[in-house]
């Protein structure tokens, strides 16, 4: 069976590439593509029919099944790790997620607050120290989250660009597969000498926790891997795009600055306008299972377009626009059903705290290249901006 | 009399309901589970964002009752 090929480079950076638009808007929402990996999957596009496929059993998480879809040619190889959370299924994936998701309860988060503002203001200070334009990207936006996430597992912040480096090979498409076989590996090796060594010697940090408590070193392995991956490029590219949103219009930043009750709820609205991590909720059925008048077979690959989902008429009134005060929190941004995002409120809060920060403290920061011209990452499975050179005006 | 009823069976510990309404929900400091501060709403203001946390709970642990 043919099916035209998955596009994805977006022609505008906060509406979804339009041909799942157009998916979206037929009959059913629901189409065949083919995949990068040539697999052909159905793409689901309406959020109603996302929330259904991403709360209903019969579709697994596993990624091992060869049916699971893929955005690489080859096959991933396996057997380096063990299956981490997001590849299990009920009933192995609900004491596997118990045993970690405390360390990031609403509650927990709070408590980090104080040290996060620490985090943010440093790197503020060293950016206004520094010559103008400042690159945001490496000024605050990757520097921030990988901080953050290095304090909270226990890894040594002098490791960071070693991460930096081999994550952002993992979720470039540009990556060959020897490449990603090599980050894998030495990200691996290194997570397994630092799980020792907290093995040998406790430590109190979230991957030290684990070992207290008596989780296998191997699982620990696959979590520290997830999480490290998973909270480095994700928050770092929303603090960019929603900074050069912000900067874009002048009256609702101004509104933000006056009222930082409004900003939650702004953070809200541009999750769901970028939608960075679009394809990240792929399934595979494990039965026949109907959605929207369509019949998917089991062992069929299905993939969510989030994306367009987040732009869906039927569950969002001006879909299409940016409304920071919506309040909408109906989104799958952060996906959806029993895997959804672990660290979404640790993201929320990073991200509250630098815009709060940054609109606070330097009131006169502007955009050195106008936003049409930056270079959006369409070449990446998370989607971002490669660079976003900033200047300010000194305070009067 | 409108019931909030949680299934901590279900409850994947996202804590989107704490989000929602902190004084109608917590969450179990060991496993990250819902726990329910307040068994109904007390006011219209209440419901509706005990509504909408029944809404966005990714794991459908929530529900309300009559």
């Amino acid at each position: 069976m043919t099916a035209p090929a998955l596009q994805t480079t977006r022609q505008c950076p906060y509406a979804p590439p339009e041909e799942h638009t157009r998916i979206r808007d037929t009959d059913s929402g629901i189409s065949r593509v083919t995949l990068p990996s040539g697999q052909v999957a159905w793409a689901l596009s309406r959020l109603e029919h996302i929330r259904a496929m991403l709360t209903d059993p019969r579709f697994s998480s596993d990624r091992r099944d060869p049916n699971f879809p893929r955005f690489t040619r080859e096959q991933p190889s396996f057997d380096i790790m063990r299956r981490s959370i997001i590849q299990m299924d009920p009933p192995e994936h609900g004491p596997a997620r118990k045993a970690v998701v405390g360390e990031f309860t609403v509650r927990r988060m709070a408590g980090l607050r104080p040290r996060i503002q620490e985090i943010v203001d440093e790197h503020i200070d060293a950016m206004l120290a520094g010559p103008r334009p400042a690159d945001l990207v490496q000024a605050l936006s990757l520097p921030v989250p990988s901080l953050v996430i290095c304090e909270q597992l226990g890894v040594p912040y002098h490791d960071h660009d070693f991460f930096q480096v081999r994550s952002s090979a993992l979720l470039s498409r540009a990556t060959t597969a020897e490449g990603r076989r090599q980050a894998v590996t030495e990200l691996c090796d290194y997570l397994k000498d630092l799980i020792a060594k907290k093995a040998a010697e406790p430590t109190d940090d979230l991957l030290g926790r684990q070992l207290a408590q008596g989780n296998d070193p191997e699982d620990v392995l696959s979590l520290a891997f997830l999480l490290l991956i998973a909270g480095h490029e994700t928050t770092a590219n929303m603090i960019s795009l929603g900074v050069v949103t912000l900067l874009e219009r002048p009256e609702e930043l101004a509104a933000l600055r006056a009222d930082p009750a409004r900003t939650l709820p702004a953070i809200e609205e541009l999750l769901r306008v970028y939608t960075i991590a679009e394809f990240a909720n792929s399934r595979v059925a494990v039965e026949d299972v109907e959605i929207g008048g369509v019949t998917i077979r089991a062992g069929d690959p299905v993939l969510a377009m989030s994306n367009a989902a987040n732009h869906d008429p039927a569950a969002f009134d001006d879909a299409d626009e940016i409304k920071l005060d919506r309040g909408a929190r109906n989104h799958v941004a952060f996906g959806f059903g029993i895997h959804q995002c672990l660290g979404q409120n640790l993201a929320r809060m990073e991200l509250q705290i630098v815009f709060d920060t940054l609109l606070r403290r330097i009131p006169g920061l502007r955009l050195a290249t106008p936003a049409d011209k930056l270079s959006y990452k369409d070449d990446v499975l998370i989607y971002g901006i490669h660079e976003v050179p900033v200047t300010w005006e000194d305070p009067a | 009399m409108t019931a909030i009823v949680a299934d901590v069976g279900r409850c994947v510990g996202a804590g989107q309901c704490v989000l929602t309404d902190p004084d109608a929900f917590d969450q179990s400091e060991e496993d990250g589970t819902v726990i329910v501060l307040q068994d109904s709403p007390s006011d219209d203001e209440a419901l509706k964002r005990a509504q909408v946390a029944v809404d966005i709970c990714p794991s459908r642990a929530l529900s309300l009752t009559q």
